[in-house]
């Protein structure tokens, strides 16, 4: 049986825009965004579906991109944090961050944005425990996560005016 | 050391059928591949085996969760998120719902799967408890038809599944009609999200006034499977719970679970806690 590797060709769509990523099947797609379409803001961090640092959204889904093949990525949709602000205006969880604090070194916060962007699509007023539970995938190891929770809560706000 | 990424195979099969003629052809070949929570760990911490994998995650035979009369049943690819969404689940099969809330974080309960938790087959898994309570029933599909096992028994062993490689786990079949039980689920983990349990406990009774008529009682991570506690249920059953009874089911339940030390835990603090949660669902019961 030919045992040489097949690379293959997936098309999607990423920030609204086409792709055509060609790799190897089991590519990680969090690879296939950093250094095949060019995107790094998505960042990595254990590799192993831990730290959330890699979350994306997938078809409307947050999935840590170090866990999906690019075979998987036939057809999708994909949100990075690329495609979170909107043209030169950021976005109510982002103008959030900056003015609580909520960033620090900066590694997690890509995958925060997307798991609290994707937490306030499903939710728009989560409570305290269910901020809680939306980014509990995320870890951080600067903050402390009080100004990171204080930054959704603000974002709420934000989105309600 | 990280695998080699080229070294390994990933095909989608366009059908079940053409899913089911694959395994059948090229026998032990071929491993199914679903949401790969767990599968892309060993990928990256270079210790997946295998090398070819057929992506079945897109294949609709194997989703969606159906109601009947007798019974609620689950496709294999029922991912954590869609069991936490089900409102028949959350009320009918509240274990199962509480332990598909409780594993991993949002982004893996989107893409872990029921079938895939099963097949994976750790000790530790957190579904597994709760799908033992409930009687659940396992429907095996290959090329030659389907065929329906218990899933109490069906690991025979750590790792040790009674799957031929030819077959796929299709479907999750819960009986219905234990809504009056009483129901308790507990898992320990060193915090409350994203952790590995240290100790899971699983457990239903059917009261007749204080009597206990009808138990079930599971756990996880004391074991070289997720374990159904028998002989603990055989202690219990058709009595009422007194303080001098639910010792003895403790001890009972200390000669049935045999747990290890490991990186998670120590044998002594699961057998402890194992033994706690037990007298804890005794009490909810007389509560």
């Amino acid at each position: 049986m030919n045992e040489s590797p097949r690379k293959v060709r997936v098309q999607c769509e990423i920030n609204g825009k086409a792709y055509t990523l060609e790799a190897y099947p089991m590519t990680r797609l969090l690879d296939a965004l950093r250094e095949h379409a060019g995107l790094t803001g998505t960042k990595e961090g254990c590799g192993e579906g831990e730290c959330g640092a890699c979350s994306i959204e997938m078809d409307g889904a947050l999935v840590n991109s170090c866990l999906i093949p690019l075979a998987q990525v036939e057809g999708a949709q994909i949100r990075t944090i690329e495609g979170v602000a909107n043209a030169a205006q950021l976005s109510f969880v982002q103008q959030a961050f900056l003015a609580n604090g909520g960033a620090q070194c900066g590694i997690c916060t890509p995958g925060m944005i997307l798991a609290a962007v994707n937490l306030l699509s499903r939710n728009p007023e989560p409570s305290e425990s269910e901020i809680r539970e939306g980014l509990a995938g995320n870890l951080c190891r600067c903050t402390g996560y009080t100004k990171i929770f204080a930054s959704v809560v603000d974002a709420c706000r934000l989105a309600r005016q | 050391m990280k695998s080699y990424i080229p070294h390994y195979r990933l095909e989608t099969p366009r059908s079940l059928g053409e899913a089911l003629q694959r395994l059948a052809s090229e026998p032990g070949v071929w491993k199914p591949f679903a949401g790969g929570t767990d599968l892309m760990v060993l990928l990256e911490a270079g210790k997946l085996p295998q090398r070819r994998f057929l992506n079945v995650w897109n294949l609709p035979e194997l989703r969606g969760i159906i109601a009947t009369r007798t019974h609620v049943s689950l496709g294999a690819l029922t991912t954590y998120s869609e069991i936490r969404r089900n409102a028949i689940v959350e009320q009918e099969f509240p274990l199962l719902s509480r332990a598909a809330s409780e594993t991993g974080s949002v982004a893996t309960q989107n893409r872990g799967t029921i079938g895939g938790n099963i097949a994976n087959a750790s000790p530790a898994a957190d579904t597994p408890p709760a799908l033992l309570v409930y009687d659940a029933e396992l429907e095996l599909i290959s090329a030659h038809g389907t065929r329906r096992v218990a899933f109490h028994g069906f690991w025979r062993g750590y790792k040790q599944l009674d799957l031929r490689n030819d077959e796929l786990i299709a479907r999750v079949h819960l009986p219905r009609g234990r809504q009056n039980w009483r129901q308790f689920y507990r898992k320990v983990g060193t915090r409350r999200a994203q952790a590995i349990s240290k100790v899971c406990f699983a457990g239903a009774a059917q009261m007749d006034a204080r009597r206990i008529a009808d138990l079930r009682i599971s756990l996880g991570s004391v074991a070289p499977v997720v374990l159904r506690a028998t002989a603990t249920e055989n202690i219990l059953r058709g009595l009422t719970p007194t303080p001098a009874l639910v010792h003895a089911a403790q001890e009972a339940l200390g000669r049935e679970i045999a747990p290890i030390d490991d990186i998670r835990s120590t044998a002594r603090y699961r057998l402890r806690v194992a033994q706690n949660l037990l007298a804890e669902f005794c009490e909810s019961l007389a509560a």
